[in-house]
């Protein structure tokens, strides 16, 4: 005689099928003689927010006068046989609510990432590290089953699910056999082929799983080919091999988007401002040399309407599209833009001259200034959209007389020039200060905001250049980063005491 | 309910004698009413009892063929005032609506119920929304229960137990002239299990046969010199005969009464929990043989003196386990045992915690306690062998019974809590202590940095999305306002991203929380004006007079916003008065103006498309900064998402298979000019809005992601307009089954844009780099 139900906890998110696959796993062992119970608290948590369904199931329901089990309606804490988890982070929350035991608990769960809100929302990166998840969850677990389930699920066009019951079937924990489950989604009569191709694909990846003969993930060290450059380029791809290591991998990059963002001698420009560093007093540290290159290249590319309308008309981008929205070649595809060119951008767009003629207060300006009030959506698709940002994006041959890039090309020198001063004092601090670009991002008002904080931080740098901790300036970084109204920055320099 | 359908479910609803039901606790339930012989059945939707009300509002046929009148009442109150229909006629009523929530807006009519008494049985069923995942202020209803006099059931929770409960419950409340509450714990309502079925019966006497043969009787009704009448009648009649009949028929359950001098005693719902402790502590089997005894109180209230005298006669203590505070059970427990003039020392909340659910991590901490006090378990062995040796060597703790939750908490942080703050890490045993051992060197970050919180939030599409878009975009303006919040899924605003609302008082009460907020007449008029949500559920539930007439008549000056998505959403997406469709039971169509301008309202603007950034902005900035002195009434109007893609999907599919022409729209972000700052999702939260590895080798922040779960709502193009973001966002209009049309329009515009696109590329190619390298990614686009 059995003396505990086998107990089975399934933490999902509103919507992700949790419940479907509880119920399942009640109707496999209902129909196969066993008692069954499940429970869950869905509630207001149906939507999005984190969920636990709980099922026990007990043996001998089928036998006659079989007494009935008394069965928990939830999870004990250090008392599961068995995890189920939709996400990788949801795998973290079974591991932190103690439902993972290393003494036996099988744990299944997908390693693909929903993000959560906090993640989302942060101005920078604040993706949690899913490595440190998974090796959270495999050291919690007395066996821990791990694949990318949503990437199954959609090539199997199911639902996670399904691919979880599969790879629950493959586990082996189950005392079912796999036409038992397999029966169950049949019974269950809704979407059953696609489920059950799901189920497949779950049941093998779960089986290659656990005799570990899962292919490794293809390497990311491709064999370096030799490439053979344009003329134009190659004496600055040698001038670029000649930096110090780990320094040629992002300038040779940076010679490329930029020969591609304008022209050959754009991306001289871009080497010689780079050898200006790395001759000067203290700039040859690889670190500093790599982020500067790194920064410089995004700096020197940005993004004006020239170059969002040249981005957004390349045949490129038009099969990226159709790859993303999934369209079928006998669809037809149509793309439009959401663009708000303020005048601002207009101004910047101009010849310098004349940009900052209409920048001032005059009819002109206002007679423009009218017709910009309002977003626009452009049919990049049809004739007349895509012509009208074609021709916009063909200006960007003359970008170098144009009001922004005259405003752009001052302000990388300054940058240029105070990296060059910092890091004859500390490089360390050259290097934080040259990361300070990561700031400067986005368009119109998120752009403004950017720059502002940039700029304070420069300032601060500039006044505190010989007195400044390499770490306070990324403190402050971070702190720039941390909300949108600079209250966090704010409190930062009143912190270090740094005035501006 | 409009866009849902409960065909399966009303078929075990049609299940005869003999028959294995198999569903959910709530369910089964309203198979018990049927069998019951049920004249009719009212309530107000709301998790955990929708169930109830959803599949009977399906199920037409069954109540036509037995006579049963269905309401959907407009609130609680109104389904307890129902009830009024047994006072005078033998006539079995339930009612049941979400509590604690539900019983405070019903009390009046429930006082006034229990007061003069009930002919036919009244069975109030509440669905307890207490304890994890709860949505609600933690109270109980054995409050209500008590001051009012009803009495109060609380099952074990397996469906047998539960269906016979309702049929007890009806004899109960007909043996006693009063009404009983049946509590269903959210566990059980959501529980699935089997129990057999018995016939569906019809009831003896229908609301028909009352209509036609009135009858009254004035010492029924709540007036003195009745109501001191009442009172007297409640203790010297209908409480003997509650407890004599709780008695005969033995609701409450004994189990290895004299197995041990120290006993539990605890209310039905909890009995599953304290079996699996008392397993854990090797004292009781699967099956619920237990060497402790255990008086199980079926019948939480009333309590029965002669009972408790006979539990605790021959034992040195007992253990009230009792959720929630105050802890009423063990207080009369204390003044029977008083009374009584036994000895029994008695336990409670000494050993388990005064606030939070019982689960069975707490139940058995508790118990472990208890009995290791009475010496019933050894306080150092283990009670039971472990299942397999523990192998973790990182961990070293005092034994504990069940195997402990390994610790992958490294860093720090050994206690865990769960959503309702309860540490259900430790089972009672003693902390581990964390030995410096080997797998340190590998320090992982704490669980606590590398889990988030994950709360519930506005579904992809949401209409109400935009709304607090345009709140947080005209705040931005007009500085921030004090903003009171409502009942219901627009209250997901209080949270991340959108971080809207100050206060919630209840359903329907979002307009009447900000009634304070107007300055006296003649004084200096504030500068700013305050604004309340409030969704069409709760104004027809309330809030149109609590609210907005309350508004009109003390002449404020605020603004409401009205959230009219067609349906009780969050409840279920059930329909309502201003619900667009049409139901054939219920009366549809009545607008939500039409009411407001009724009561007096002259500033109403309604927005028929939520979606609409502009004009949502537009109009909340007029009405937060119009000169016309008065309440003004915004009506945000769009279909619940959630509600239309289950309808539209399944005429899209069959559009498309049938060869017609279809549109279907989604957005998607342009990687290569989306600079991750994320502002577009700090203004939305859609999830289906996320973000992704940033394909550009230079760049190191995540860009942001459409999601192929994108219903193409418009939000985000509306919002990188309306906020200026930035140009990364596109509308994908992809036509399925196009025309000859589409098609030729298609191939033309194919032919010059793709020529012009090939001579560009061509151009650029010029000077790419040949062959790719491992900067692959930032290539693809310039191949």
């Amino acid at each position: 005689m059995q003396h505990e139900p086998i107990k089975i906890a399934i933490l999902a998110m509103g919507g992700e099928g949790g419940g479907v696959l509880a119920d399942w796993i009640v109707d496999l062992g209902e129909h196969n003689g066993w008692f069954a119970q499940t429970t869950s608290v869905p509630g207001v948590a149906q939507r999005t927010g984190a969920t636990v369904y709980y099922v026990e199931l007990f043996p001998g329901a089928d036998e006659p006068g079989a007494r009935a089990p008394v069965l928990s309606q939830a999870p004990l804490p250090g008392d599961l046989d068995i995890v189920l988890a939709s996400e990788l982070m949801e795998a973290g929350r079974a591991v932190q609510r103690g439902f993972v035991t290393q003494d036996n608990t099988t744990l299944l769960s997908s390693t693909h990432r929903v993000y959560s809100i906090a993640e989302k929302s942060a101005m920078g990166d604040g993706r949690v590290d899913s490595d440190a998840l998974l090796r959270q969850a495999r050291r919690a677990a007395k066996r821990f089953v791990s694949f990318d389930m949503a990437e199954v699920a959609e090539r199997a066009g199911s639902v996670i699910s399904a691919v979880l019951f599969g790879a629950l079937s493959g586990t082996g924990v189950l005392p079912f056999s796999r036409e038992q489950f397999e029966h169950t989604i049949e019974r269950g009569g809704v979407g059953v082929k696609p489920s059950l191709r799901a189920f497949s694909a779950g049941f093998s990846e779960a089986l290659d799983a656990q005799v570990g003969n899962k292919p490794k993930a293809a390497t990311h060290s491709s064999p370096r080919q030799a490439l053979s450059y344009h003329p134009a380029l190659a004496p600055l791809v040698e001038r670029a091999n000649a930096l110090p290591t780990g320094v040629p991998e992002i300038a040779l990059e940076g010679i490329r988007r930029l020969a591609d963002y304008q022209d050959p001698l754009y991306a001289r420009t871009y080497v010689d401002r780079l050898e200006t560093l790395a001759t000067a007093p203290g700039g040859r540290d690889s670190a500093l040399l790599r982020e500067t290159a790194r920064y410089l290249a995004l700096w020197m590319s940005y993004e004006d309407t020239m170059r969002v309308a040249d981005l957004k008309t390349r045949g490129s981008r038009f099969e990226r599209v159709r790859d993303e929205v999934r369209s079928r070649d006998d669809q037809v595809l149509e793309i439009e833009e959401f663009m708000h060119p303020r005048l601002e951008e207009i101004c910047e767009t101009l010849p310098k001259d004349l940009g900052l003629w209409l920048s001032k207060p005059n009819w002109a300006n206002r007679l423009v200034g009218r017709f910009t009030r309002q977003g626009r959506v452009i049919r990049t698709s049809s004739l007349g959209g895509f012509l009208m940002l074609y021709t916009l994006a063909r200006w960007g041959r003359w970008r170098r007389v144009t009001l922004r890039f005259s405003l752009e090309n001052a302000r990388i020198e300054t940058w240029l020039q105070r990296l060059r001063l910092i890091a004859s004092l500390n490089p360390q601090l050259a290097l934080e200060a040259a990361q300070c670009q990561r700031l400067v991002k986005g368009y119109s008002d998120t752009h403004a905001r950017g720059l502002r904080n940039y700029e304070t931080l420069m300032s601060v740098v500039d006044r505190h250049q010989r007195s400044l901790a390499p770490v306070t300036l990324r403190e402050l970084r971070d702190a720039a980063l941390a909300d949108e109204h600079g209250h966090k920055l704010k409190e930062c320099l009143q912190r270090h005491a740094l005035t501006l | 309910m409009a866009e849902r359908s409960f065909i399966e479910e009303v078929k075990k609803l049609r299940l005869s004698k003999g028959e294995v039901f198999s569903g959910e606790g709530i369910l089964a339930v309203t198979k018990a009413l049927l069998e019951s012989g049920v004249a009719y059945v009212a309530g107000y939707q709301g998790a955990p009892i929708s169930h109830l009300m959803d599949v009977l509002a399906d199920a037409q046929d069954i109540l036509a063929d037995h006579g049963i009148r269905f309401e959907n009442s407009a609130s609680e109150a109104t389904a307890a005032a129902t009830l009024a229909a047994s006072v005078n006629y033998p006539l079995r009523g339930a009612i049941t609506f979400k509590a604690t929530v539900g019983t405070n807006v019903a009390s009046d009519a429930l006082a006034n119920l229990a007061s003069g008494g009930v002919l036919g049985g009244a069975l109030i069923i509440v669905g307890e929304d207490y304890g994890e995942g709860s949505s609600i202020m933690q109270e109980r209803s054995h409050a209500f229960a008590m001051k009012s006099q009803i009495w109060l059931l609380d099952p074990r929770p397996n469906l047998p137990s539960i269906v016979q409960s309702v049929k007890d419950g009806f004899d109960l409340s007909e043996a006693t002239s009063t009404p009983v509450m049946l509590q269903m714990r959210i566990r059980s309502c959501h529980l699935h299990g089997q129990f057999i079925a018995g016939e569906n019966c019809r009831p003896a006497f229908t609301v028909k046969d009352a209509m036609e043969n009135p009858r009254r009787d004035v010492n029924r009704i709540v007036l003195p010199p009745a109501s001191f009448l009442h009172e007297r009648e409640k203790v010297q009649e209908r409480w003997p005969a509650a407890i004599r009949f709780i008695q005969e028929r033995q609701l409450n359950e004994f189990f290895a009464e004299d197995a041990a001098d120290a006993g539990i005693a605890l209310q039905g719902g909890n009995y599953n929990s304290v079996i699996r402790a008392l397993q854990k502590l090797g004292l009781a089997n699967v099956y619920g043989d237990t060497k402790i005894p255990l008086y199980v109180m079926n019948v939480a209230y009333p309590l029965v003196d002669a009972e408790f005298d006979r539990f605790c006669k021959n034992k040195r203590a007992i253990l009230v386990i009792e959720e929630g505070q105050p802890n009423f059970v063990e207080q009369n427990v204390a003044s029977i045992l008083h009374q009584s003039g036994l000895s029994t020392r008695l336990h409670g909340k000494d050993f388990l915690p005064l606030a939070g659910d019982y689960n069975t991590a707490t139940v058995l901490k508790g118990l472990r306690g208890f009995l290791e006090l009475y010496g019933l378990v050894a306080s150092e062995a283990p009670a039971v062998p472990k299942r397999r040796p523990i192998s973790i060597p990182v961990v070293a703790a005092q034994p504990a019974t069940a195997p402990k939750p390994a610790m992958a908490l490294l860093g720090g942080d050994e206690e865990v809590l769960d959503s309702n703050g309860n540490d259900e890490s430790l089972l009672g045993a003693a902390r581990p202590e964390i030995h410096t051992l080997s797998d340190d060197l590998d320090v992982l970050p704490p669980l606590d940095q590398t889990v988030h919180a994950r709360p519930p939030g506005l579904c992809t599409g949401c209409p109400e999305r935009p709304i607090f878009t345009a709140i947080k975009l005209v705040e931005r303006e007009l500085g921030e306002h004090h903003i009171s919040a409502d009942i219901g899924c627009h209250l997901f605003s209080i949270l991340p991203p959108f971080n809207l609302g100050s206060t919630t008082m209840g359903y329907g009460l979002g307009s009447a929380s900000a009634a304070a907020f107007t300055v006296a007449p003649g004084s200096e008029p504030a500068t700013k004006r305050a604004i309340s949500l409030m969704g069409d559920g709760g104004f027809w539930h309330n809030g149109l007079t609590s609210g907005i007439a309350n508004a009109v008549f003390n002449r404020s000056d605020n603004l409401t916003v009205i959230v009219d998505n067609n349906y009780s959403s969050a409840t279920g997406g059930q329909d309502l008065l201003s619900s667009r469709a049409h139901n054939p039971t219920r009366s549809t169509g009545h607008e939500i103006e039409k009411a407001v301008k009724g009561v007096g309202v002259d500033w109403v603007r309604t927005i028929k498309r939520t979606y609409d950034l502009k004009a949502m902005t537009s109009a909340l900035r007029e009405a937060l900064t119009a000169r016309e002195v008065g309440p003004k009434v915004l009506i945000a109007q769009s279909e619940c998402m959630l509600n239309l893609q289950r309808r539209e999907k399944k005429q899209v599919r069959k559009a498309i298979a049938d060869g017609q022409r279809v549109v279907r729209e989604r957005f998607g972000v342009d990687p290569d000019t989306c600079t991750g700052d994320h502002s577009c999702i700090r203004l939305s939260g859609c999830p289906s809005l996320s973000i992704g590895d940033n394909p550009d080798p230079l760049r190191e922040d995540p860009v942001a992601v459409v999601l192929d779960s994108c219903v193409g709502c418009g939000n985000c193009g509306e919002v990188s307009h309306a906020a200026v973001l930035c140009p990364s966002f596109y509308r994908a209009n992809i036509v399925s089954n196009p025309t000859r049309r589409d098609k030729l329009r298609q191939r033309v515009r194919s032919a010059v844009i793709g020529w012009l696109q090939s001579r560009e590329a061509k151009r650029r190619a010029v000077y790419a780099p040949v062959a790719s390298t491992s900067l692959q990614a930032g290539a693809s686009h310039a191949a």
